[in-house]
């Protein structure tokens, strides 16, 4: 089994969010950096698979050096090797382009598996996975809650999330591409052994010359679709907010759940 | 005159799924900008009635795709027949709704037809330049104004609850029936449908609910919220991370991939405000938040709101309860 898993590295919106100076994105000085929520199950699905069946799994991130980070914590977790699509030409891609790009490159190394996850928590687009199943030929499914591989008949069975609680089981012939939606798993923490051996595996970093790809249809260049602003949502008609410190704001809450809104 | 916006309706247990009315409301009003007229496109088996439906929802053609193997969805068959159908009838725009089974292949349609693809709006508008979309990043944290460039084909999924929902006019626009391949061959080999939490705990007919989030931070303080949640005599929900990460059960969720809850108090502590949990609780009647980001979008839709940790604030809410009662 070769396994490839799309990790992309997004911000840690646990803290505060500034708009930047340019009013295009967030100031990213203030944020630290990890692997996308969903990406993480994918990858911890891919170790297990490889566990049960053996294997080799390779991760594959787009976007600039602070990326290999994120890459070299997924092989202390035990990816065997990383490709890192790092390229100024990569940067500011839409799903298209930017599926494009991961397209090229996990088509070079003819995996049985694909896995990657539902949604970005930064763009959220929620399709480039999908994008890069039509660039590999390979069936697809969204959201994907449940995987269980059949290698003699080399088929999966794959629980899928539908709305209100339920979800839909089928199987899918391999090579699919499987996109995994958090909560499948709870993945591992990477070991000090992890962490040593990653020290030793490979990033191999690859530009949009080694795709074949011109410059013209990746990134910034090759993208339809290009973000004028960012701004944090209006805030409608908001809530009346309750000042003190806690014990006083808990106090007065009551007394407005009690006399106001009538709801104790 | 051929219309150059379509929407591509979804059905769920052989009706059309109320997404569909607020992608038809989106669909029209950007084919009114454009200044084109807009179809609608229905697809399943047995669907006449549907499409009828649908032709009375102010959409200038209805495009039905009806044949057996489009009963079940399944990506492949729905993707080759939209394929075929716009190579046929040249649409620029095919506007979705932004659902589990629309947006599972909404991206492999968007590949076929070399479209770009613009998913989760909220809204749009002309200005001088043409078009400026509006969508929510960062988990709805922010929103962004996008714009597309360049010539060709294009696939917009809406987001639930941004557009209001289609109502029936007295004009009905025709049917045609839309031709596919000749063949469609299902990739998936569809084995079931599961409940995903074990229905044991039903929160829709709760009166209050403490809901938990993220912030909790982890298990171990989730007395914290039990404390809360018995001093006012209420069940006790979460938003989706909570359950991911195995702190509390699944049959706890609150949201779009969970139950949809309609209590006369919805207290939210340490959570967001995400689309996905938002739509799961919006018909509550009184919201309160305890979050300490002054700028969580869960601020927006409540009626009360505390701006404070929520290790000091809860557990201050259940001593003022329980020495008011
Ligand atoms: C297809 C799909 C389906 C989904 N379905 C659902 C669903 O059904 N239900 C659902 O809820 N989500 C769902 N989600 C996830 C959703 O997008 C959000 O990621 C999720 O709702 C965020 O949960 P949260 O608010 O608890 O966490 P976060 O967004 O991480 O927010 C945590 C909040 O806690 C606050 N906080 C942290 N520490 C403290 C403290 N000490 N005191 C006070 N406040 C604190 C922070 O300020 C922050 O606002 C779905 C996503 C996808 C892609
Ligand atoms: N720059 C990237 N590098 C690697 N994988 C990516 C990248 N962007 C998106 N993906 C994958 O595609 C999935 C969906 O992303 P999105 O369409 O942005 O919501 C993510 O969960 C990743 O698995």
């Amino acid at each position: 089994m070769k396994i490839a898993v799309c990790l992309k590295q997004v911000p840690d919106t646990e803290a505060r969010l500034r708009i930047s100076r340019d009013g295009t994105w967030i100031e990213e000085e203030d944020l630290s950096f990890v692997i996308n929520e969903s990406d993480e199950c994918a990858l911890e699905e891919a170790l297990q698979i490889r566990e049960a069946e053996g294997g080799e799994v390779v991760v594959f991130s787009l976007g600039p050096q602070r990326v290999q980070e994120s890459l070299r914590k997924a092989l202390a977790l035990g990816a065997d090797r990383a490709v890192h699509l790092n390229d100024a030409a990569f940067v500011g891609g839409d799903p298209v382009a930017t599926a494009r790009a991961l397209g090229a490159a996990i088509a070079g190394e003819e995996c049985d598996l694909v896995l990657t996850g539902s949604q970005s928590d930064d763009l959220g687009w929620g399709v480039t996975a999908s994008l890069v199943a039509g660039h590999l030929g390979m069936a697809h499914a969204w959201l994907v809650m449940g995987v269980a591989l059949d290698i003699q008949s080399r088929q999966v069975r794959v629980v899928r999330e539908m709305e209100a609680g339920k979800n839909e089981i089928f199987r899918l012939a391999i090579p699919a591409v499987l996109e995994v939606q958090a909560g499948i798993n709870h993945p591992r923490y990477a070991t000090l052994k992890g962490i040593m051996q990653a020290k030793r595996k490979e990033i191999k970093a690859v530009a949009a010359a080694d795709l074949d790809l011109d410059e013209s249809v990746v990134g910034a260049a090759g993208s339809r679709v290009e973000i004028l602003s960012v701004s944090f949502p209006d805030t409608g008609a908001g809530a009346t907010m309750i000042e003190g410190d806690p014990a006083a704001a808990a106090a007065a809450l009551v007394g407005k759940l009690r006399t106001e809104a009538r709801v104790l | 005159m051929s219309s150059r916006v379509w929407i591509v309706t979804q059905l769920r247990d052989g009706e059309l799924h109320p997404a569909s009315r607020e992608a038809i409301v989106a669909g029209r009003a950007l084919a009114e900008a454009l200044g084109t007229t807009a179809d609608a496109v229905v697809m399943g088996s047995a669907v006449n009635e549907v499409a009828a439906g649908v032709a009375s929802l102010g959409v200038s053609a209805v495009r039905v795709a009806d044949r057996a193997e489009l009963g079940d969805y399944v990506p492949g068959p729905y993707t080759e027949t939209l394929l075929a159908g716009v190579a046929d009838g040249g649409p620029e725009f095919l506007v979705f709704p932004h659902t589990y089974q629309s947006v599972d292949y909404m991206a492999r349609v968007a590949h076929g037809w070399g479209a770009a693809v613009l998913s989760e709006v909220v809204s749009f508008a002309p200005d001088d330049e043409g078009l400026a979309w509006v969508r929510p990043i960062l988990e709805g944290k922010l929103q962004a104004r996008v714009r597309l460039r360049g010539e060709g084909p294009v696939v917009v999924s809406v987001q639930s609850g941004a557009f209001t929902p289609a109502e029936a006019a007295a004009e009905t626009a025709t049917i045609e029936s839309q031709s596919g391949p000749a063949e469609l061959v299902a990739e998936r080999e569809l084995l079931g449908i599961e409940d995903a939490g074990g229905d044991t705990v039903d929160l829709s007919a709760a009166n209050m609910i403490v809901s938990v989030g993220r912030g909790i931070g982890g298990p171990d303080r989730m007395s914290l919220i039990e404390d809360l949640a018995a001093a006012l005599g209420a069940e006790i929900g979460a938003s989706r991370p909570v359950i991911d990460n195995g702190w509390l059960p699944r049959d706890r969720q609150i949201g779009s991939s969970g139950q949809t809850v309609a209590p006369k108090l919805y207290l939210a502590v340490g959570i967001s405000g995400a689309i996905q949990h938002l739509v799961g609780m919006k018909g509550s009647g009184c919201t309160v938040a305890i979050n300490k980001d002054p700028g969580a979008p869960i601020f927006n839709v409540s009626d009360y709101g505390i701006v404070g940790d929520l290790f000091e604030v809860v557990p201050a809410v259940t001593k003022a309860l329980q020495e008011s009662a």
